[in-house]
């Protein structure tokens, strides 16, 4: 169980070189540091402590929906309908605010509560009728859709009172300012890091991947535990709509549009497989970080942004790669 | 218990994270060979950010950038959303440019309003910046705007059917952008205003939504056809809703007797207006929007002035079929001056 369930705990306490070049977010990390020694070497720009804290800021909202859905893809699950739930909660919490319906902080935790209830539909129609789950998520993603468009008139959201935007604040960090929307994005990972790698909740998520059906021999409440995960990921979505808010100042209809890819895409560089099972919520961060720096570093460098799309597509295809050959070899 | 995964050959890790780095290198270094031309210090940099990078007017718009930038030798950084709408996109690619150091910012606006505050926080760090094509909501939010003026490309191709139609009674379909989206309000509203009618004027018999898509604008006739048999004027947001529309009445034999109008003057648009499927179109000119805006950053560059206002980048109407009362271009010059 080990190299399934602490993954990252082998990484800090490498106890051989063998050991090390088999951790599931060695292939991730190593990807990472060699595209930011390239481009801190193309460019004058990049290896700065401000565009570091610029890129962590660029990267928080899909990692934040992309922890949901390393939760939800250990499970063998995936979720389709994040970014549209996002949207969704990211109208209400604006609305609300902005119109007076709710007082700003009675409208953040009506998001969250309203992305929660998307979660745990999500989670009850894939345990308890049961449906796949890329069906589900793919009929909320429409249903999220319109009812964002419908509530939100489709129009924009703009002059938003201050809590809503108090997130995309910065404070000067040295040289650097920090969003304390960043600050929240890191501590979400590392709970959820913790949560995973040393609870009981963390080892019977991992159990339920690799078979919901031994999971449940196992005395696991295993319907309990995959309705609880996709109600967790709702609320994470509900967290990534106000960080979504407080980076762009407005509620936005059109928003989410291509994050439920793009979050996959994360986890999916991070190392987690797709299968269930296998993989950590550190690995997504790398992987959400890997998107952000080729992003950030090809733009320094003047390059099209259609390489940035070019060169993502291939990483993706690598690294599930990578996922399949180590399994066959691993049986 | 749950299947014990074996640690995996690191064989495979070792290939994979190879593999990796080979790519991380070899797609890096085609960027640099074709975009970057190196850090040429002194050079003015300009960004350029378009709703999308596969749009052929956006691409137009592009190139005429690039030109521009090279024949002033500034160095011209590109960027767009991954689709039209895609706010936090353009957001990101605003705040990437500011971090490159560029001297101005010439935007195609996603979302009029939702832009606004990154817009204004690139501009307090005394950065220029320009909208093409779009304005933004408010038009204040950037310094300058290099646009077609859409309402007046509307009122061209209405005045043009009004003068085709000479007294017949019209029955007029519109097909649309989508609702509260700026440009096609706009375009709406013109072709109404060149008709000389009304909102709710009795001649207006169906009204659809495209998106400025083709399949969308021949779904859209089709419907149309359906609930009113009898149109004889089609408004279109684009081209390709023209074309759309052309398909769905050449499939019930009215191509001949139904006079369709639109707007962009896309090369493929212009053909369709040589080839008599389209009536009329209003050509717009992105290479100039583009042109002038990469002129005003280095011009800001040199001597500390911004632009300022709204800039006409001029629309002009084509058409074979001149009408009296609607002054025209041919479908020759149209070619000559067409995008995409």
């Amino acid at each position: 169980m080990t190299a399934t369930t602490a993954p990252y705990a082998e990484l800090k306490t490498p106890t051989t070189a063998r050991r090390l070049l088999t951790a599931p977010t060695t292939g991730p990390l190593a990807a990472l540091l060699l595209a930011c020694v390239f481009f801190s070497l193309s460019t004058d720009q990049f290896l700065t402590g401000g565009n570091f804290s610029l890129i962590v800021q660029q990267v928080m909202v899909v990692g934040t929906l992309a922890i949901g859905q390393t939760l939800i893809i250990l499970t063998a699950g995936i979720d389709l309908s994040c970014g549209a739930v996002m949207a969704f909660g990211s109208i209400v919490i604006a609305k609300m605010a902005a119109e007076g319906t709710l007082p700003p902080l009675a409208a953040i935790t009506m998001g969250l509560v309203v992305c929660g209830g998307f979660g745990l539909l999500n989670g009850l129609l894939v345990q308890k009728i049961p449906l796949p789950p890329f069906i589900v998520t793919l009929g909320m993603l429409n249903v999220a859709f319109a009812l964002t468009h419908i509530y939100s008139e489709e129009q924009t959201v703009t002059s938003l009172p201050g809590p809503l935007t108090a997130l995309g604040e910065t404070f000067p960090l040295g040289n650097t300012d920090i969003t304390y929307g960043s600050l929240l994005t890191i501590v979400l990972f590392l709970l959820l890091a913790y949560a995973l790698s040393s609870t009981g909740w963390g080892r019977h998520v991992y159990a339920l991947g690799n078979s919901q059906e031994a999971a449940r021999l196992n005395g696991i409440r295993t319907s309990r535990l995959t309705i609880g995960i996709y109600t967790v990921a709702g609320v994470l979505y509900g967290l990534a709509a106000l960080l979504l808010i407080s980076r762009t100042g407005v509620g936005d209809p059109q928003a989410g549009q291509t994050e439920n890819l793009d979050s996959i895409t994360a986890v999916v560089l991070g190392g987690t497989s797709l299968f269930g099972g296998r993989g950590s919520v550190l690995g997504t961060f790398i992987g959400v970080l890997i998107v952000g720096v080729f992003r950030n570093g090809l733009q320094l460098m003047g390059v099209a942004s259609i390489y940035q799309t070019l060169i993502t597509g291939i990483l993706v295809i690598l690294a599930v790669t990578v996922d399949q050959m180590s399994r066959r070899k691993s049986r | 218990m749950p299947r014990t995964i074996r640690p995996t050959p690191s064989l495979i890790r070792t290939a994979a994270c190879l593999g990796i780095a080979a790519l991380t290198l070899t797609a890096c270094g085609s960027g640099s060979g074709s975009d970057s031309g190196g850090d040429s210090s002194g050079s003015v940099k300009v960004g350029l950010i378009t709703k999308t990078d596969t749009n052929p007017f956006f691409v137009k718009m592009k190139e005429g950038a690039e030109k521009a930038a090279k024949d002033s030798g500034a160095q011209l950084i590109t960027s767009a959303g991954k689709f039209d709408g895609d706010n936090a996109g353009q957001v990101t690619a605003i705040e990437n440019m500011v971090a490159a150091g560029v001297k101005g910012i010439l935007i195609t606006p996603s979302d009029s309003k939702a832009i606004v505050p990154a817009l204004e926080k690139a501009r307090a760090k005394g950065i220029l910046v320009i909208a093409l094509d779009s304005p933004t909501d408010p038009r204040s939010a950037v310094d300058a705007l290099f646009a077609t003026d859409n309402l007046r490309a509307g009122e061209l191709i209405g005045a043009y059917a009004k003068a085709s139609m000479k007294g017949r009674t019209a029955k007029i379909a519109t097909l649309d952008l989508a609702p509260g989206v700026a440009v096609g309000v706009q375009r709406h509203d013109g072709f109404l205003k060149g008709f000389g009618i009304g909102e709710k004027d009795p001649a207006i018999v169906c009204s659809q939504d495209t998106g400025g898509d083709q399949a969308k604008g021949q779904t859209a006739m089709e419907n149309c056809l359906q609930k009113a048999p009898d149109i004889n004027v089609v408004y279109t947001i684009n081209e390709p809703a023209a074309l759309g529309a052309y398909t769905a009445l050449r499939a019930k034999g009215r191509e001949k007797d139904v006079l369709i109008v639109s707007v962009d003057g896309g090369c493929t648009g212009t053909r369709a207006v040589k080839d008599g499927k389209i009536a009329a179109t209003s050509q717009q000119y992105p290479l100039r929007m583009a042109a002038e805006g990469v002129g005003a950053v280095v011009k800001f560059a040199e001597n500390g002035k911004k632009a300022t206002g709204y800039t006409d980048t001029g629309v002009s109407l084509i058409t074979d079929k001149a009408q009296a009362g609607a002054a025209s271009k041919d479908t020759a010059y149209g070619l000559d001056n067409c995008w995409g």
